[in-house]
């Protein structure tokens, strides 16, 4: 059994899994670090997900494009993420309760959607998903080329955005104004940034990052929908996102470390050893609460996380 | 009733202005009849206003005056009801900071609008508007800062992280801010409220540079001898109009005092001495963390008699919150003992120090001292409200507790619709006095009372001073924390300076030498 894990192959294939279980979560988590840091928490994450997901499959299966089904989800939950400002930028809703109160909605209304189009199916559809794409010369690296470039074109797209996403926050202008909305909006708005515009905007963009993290699981990862498929996802975005500290690229190894153990688990159960595979499935979410208790003790939340902005409230 | 004010011309104040503004007195701002009302209460009342080129305008005032209100209204941050804004003749429409800022307008406020954990430059470049660039543009931005520190002597580290730096470097980063957006108006609302002496003096020669530079300063504050030091021209403020305005050379304490209150002001509280008795309060080799785990309190250690008033002055984020929370029981000590009446008190349990016979008054006293959404009556009741004299078998004594209450409100005059009141239907001095009266009335052996006036007018702020006063005489240790030196000198029978959480000296507090205090109060060591 030992030789079979240090095997060449079973080494390269737990990287290409780490590759592709850290997709969706790298997606959703990119998508909460830009609204955080704008100081808003968006619980809604797992319904988006879930949301984009299903659009994202249906609407490939209508119009034969994944490409579509990809941009179709990145709406939806734009759309989604534009409710959630509306209850708790505009209207200052708690921000807990608005976020589970679309995740609760999302979820009911995505499967609502899939009966009404396929009832309740014995043979679920399918749709005919991404290929992966092999990256020229690099994917010919010994033991690390083929799990590490040889893969959808929606992970690639993930690995790039973790940098995006960094020099976005720290390099730019509108990131400058993004952290500080988040850390003090009484001082951003002193010095004319528009805080509740910059929050819709973030909570928007977020949106359709979650949305596209959703879809990947039905277009890439797997080629059906099915009510569970995004499994937790979300929540683990929201833990990496407190785990990289509300960083991209920390975020990002979180979310790398999630994928290795989740293919780890995967591994080890066709390994046939004699535990239930629940076990096994529950691995990586215990190993992250873990992490979590040893990191978010020094965690630093952008300081105005949770709380609505209103002019007239401060500024004596 | 609006209508241009008779405004002394700037130009014979005491700075000389550059030739181009004197030739053209047009008012930078003029401010007309300007109203603004929360909910029903008039915080502005047909204000007039005018301020000129190179001209420091004081706005003069007690708390709840206004004054915040009114500036905030001319830096776009309150939308206001009835009134218009003109700048350098002509009328604007300000909605927003981003207009204000446009006309050259800055503002500082009393709570600073920095963020503590970026450095001081992304404080400064946010929202500059001087580059259509997406990127940062950090490299031009500092040498554009270095520039105007350089010409205006205002030297801050430009790579340093904000919560690192104190207080007074704090406020010139806001001042680099404005300029940094080449502001021709500064609004600098009670700038010196959390500065140590030489710090203002430091302030007023930057004030008075940019005024001779031709730039205007309004410069709000209660403080009456900086007023008269630093500004051209007095605009007094109260209960939301304009009572008054003078020439600074033409008017004097006694009578800015008088505008500004409406009554005679007693100048300080009779010092009575009593002769101390045995220690009370002990503190011994207090070691203090803060919230970020840095020491706050180094090596503290204290004693205090019955029948003292200890004053400790300091620059607020010295340290003295920490120790006041220490002995409050709301945080821990890494190491250190404190005894009240000879009984230790185990640090970090909030019941200990509430059953030693230890009155706290703390800081905050919204978030600490009281539930806002509570009555009154429940407020008075906090501390007791499990004893037997207000309980039996884990039942409440109603009627017990509402004659309690019935005497408290009168005995300590506090103004409100009776006992069931919500507390935040209260202003801030009656808020006070409910904390008073739930704290002093068990006779207590110590006082600790931290910024007991901060924020409250002349009358509370008298009232609280008498009652500090009337418990040294009855024989309790008083310790009073508090960054207004003038507060501390008044009352005092000794005064210790914390910097840095330590304590630099100890002085009487009769004939107490203000300028040693000072120099202590910023970490010169004598
Ligand atoms: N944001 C606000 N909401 C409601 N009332 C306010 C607000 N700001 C100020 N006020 C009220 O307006 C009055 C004037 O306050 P302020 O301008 O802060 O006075 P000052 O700065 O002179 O101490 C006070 O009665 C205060 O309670
Ligand atoms: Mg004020």
């Amino acid at each position: 059994m030992i030789g079979e894990i240090l095997s060449v192959t079973f080494i390269t294939g737990l990287i290409g899994a780490m590759m592709r279980m850290a997709t969706p979560i790298i997606f959703a988590m990119l998508g909460e670090i830009i609204t955080e840091r704008a100081g808003v928490l968006n619980l809604g994450i797992e319904g988006i997900m879930l949301m984009g997901a299903m659009t994202g499959f249906l609407v490939t299966l209508s119009t034969g494009s994944l490409w579509t089904g990809v941009f179709a989800a990145a709406l939806v939950g734009m759309v989604f993420a534009l409710i959630m400002a509306v209850l708790v930028v505009y209207l200052g809703l708690s921000q807990h309760v608005s976020g589970l109160g679309i995740t609760l909605f999302a979820t009911g209304l995505a499967m609502f959607i899939y009966r009404l189009y396929f009832g309740s199916p014995t043979v679920p559809p399918i749709v005919k998903p991404f290929s992966r794409i092999e990256i020229p010369l690099l994917s010919k690296i010994p033991i690390l080329g083929q799990g590490l470039f040889h893969h959808y074109s929606l992970t690639y797209i993930a690995v790039l955005l973790i940098p995006a996403v960094a020099i976005l926050l720290y390099k730019t202008k509108v990131g400058l104004k993004i952290r500080t909305v988040g850390e003090n909006p009484f001082a951003a708005d002193t010095v004319g940034v528009n805080v509740n515009l910059t929050r819709t905007l973030c909570l928007v963009a977020g949106g359709a990052l979650m949305g596209i993290g959703g879809a990947f699981l039905t277009l890439a990862h797997q080629n059906m929908f099915l009510l569970d498929v995004i499994g937790g996802r979300g929540w683990v975005a929201v833990a990496m996102v407190i785990f990289g500290n509300w960083d991209p690229v920390k975020g990002a190894i979180g979310a790398l470390l999630f994928g290795l153990v989740d293919g780890l688990q995967l591994r080890l159960q066709g390994l046939g050893l004699h535990v239930s595979f629940d076990i096994f499935l529950m691995i990586p979410y215990v190993i992250t609460i873990i992490a979590l208790i040893g990191v978010s003790r020094r965690a630093s939340v952008p300081a105005a996380l949770l709380q609505p902005y209103r002019r007239e409230d401060k500024g004596g | 009733m609006p209508g241009a004010q008779p405004v002394p011309d700037s130009t014979k104040g005491r700075y000389d202005l550059p030739a181009k503004t004197a030739a053209n007195d047009t008012p930078v701002i003029e401010m007309r009849g300007i109203t603004k009302r929360f909910l029903d209460n008039v915080a502005n009342d047909q204000i007039d206003f005018t301020l000129h080129a190179g001209e420091i305008c004081a706005l003069l005032g007690e708390n709840g005056a206004g004054k915040t209100t009114l500036m905030n209204v001319l830096f776009g941050y309150y939308s206001f009801d009835e009134g218009s804004i003109s700048v350098r003749g002509e009328q604007v429409a300000l909605a927003s900071p981003k207009d204000a800022i446009a006309n050259g307008i800055g503002m500082i406020h009393q709570h600073f609008t920095l963020v503590p954990t970026q450095t001081v430059l992304e404080n400064i470049v946010i929202a500059t508007r001087d580059e259509k660039r997406f990127f940062l543009n950090l490299k031009g931005a500092r040498k554009k800062l270095l520039d105007i520190q350089k010409q205006f002597g205002l030297y801050v580290d430009p790579d340093t992280r904000v919560w690192t730096l104190s207080i007074g470097q704090q406020q010139k980063v806001e001042i680099l801010k404005a300029l940094y957006r080449n502001s021709s108006v500064l609004i600098m609302d009670e700038p010196t409220a959390v500065l140590a002496p030489q710090e203002t003096v430091e302030l007023f020669k930057t004030l008075r540079v940019l005024a001779e530079e031709g730039r205007s300063v309004i410069f709000i504050s209660h403080k009456l001898h900086e007023v008269m030091e630093i500004s051209d021209r007095v605009v007094v403020l109260r209960n939301g109009k304009v009572v008054n305005q003078k020439r600074t050379a033409d008017t004097d304490v006694k009578e800015l005092a008088n505008m500004m209150v409406g009554r005679e002001v007693l100048e300080r509280i009779e010092r009575q001495v009593v002769e101390p008795g045995e220690p009370v309060l002990e503190v011994n080799d207090l070691n203090v963390l803060n919230d970020k785990g840095l020491e706050a309190v180094k090596n503290f250690t204290l004693t205090v008699r019955r029948g003292e008033i200890l004053g400790i002055a300091g620059v607020s984020g010295n340290g003295q919150t920490e120790m006041c929370e220490v002995l409050f029981g709301v945080r821990g000590a890494e190491t250190g003992t404190v005894s009240v009446g000879g009984q230790p008190l185990r640090l970090g349990h909030p019941l200990s120090s509430v059953r030693s016979g230890l009155a706290r008054i703390p800081e905050d006293r919204i978030h600490m001292g009281l539930l806002m959404d509570m009555t009154v009556e429940d407020n008075l009741q906090l501390e007791n409200h499990w004893t037997g004299r207000f309980a039996r078998n884990g039942l409440r004594k109603f009627d017990e507790i509402a004659a309690n209450s019935q005497t408290l409100i009168t005995d300590y005059s506090i103004k409100t619709d009776g006992k069931d009141a919500p507390a935040k239907s209260l202003s801030g001095g009656n808020l006070q006095k409910i904390i008073l009266a739930r704290e002093l009335s068990s006779e207590p052996e110590v006082v600790l009372a931290s910024q007991p006036t901060r924020g409250l007018d002349v009358g509370a702020t008298e009232y609280i001073h008498q009652r500090m006063v009337e418990e040294k005489v009855r024989g309790a240790g008083v310790v009073l924390v508090s960054d207004d030196l003038d507060e501390v000198m008044g009352l005092s029978d000794r005064i210790i300076v914390m910097y840095e959480g330590e304590i630099m000296g100890e002085v009487a507090g009769s004939g107490a030498d203000r300028e040693q205090i000072g120099l202590w109060m910023t970490g010169v060591k004598s």
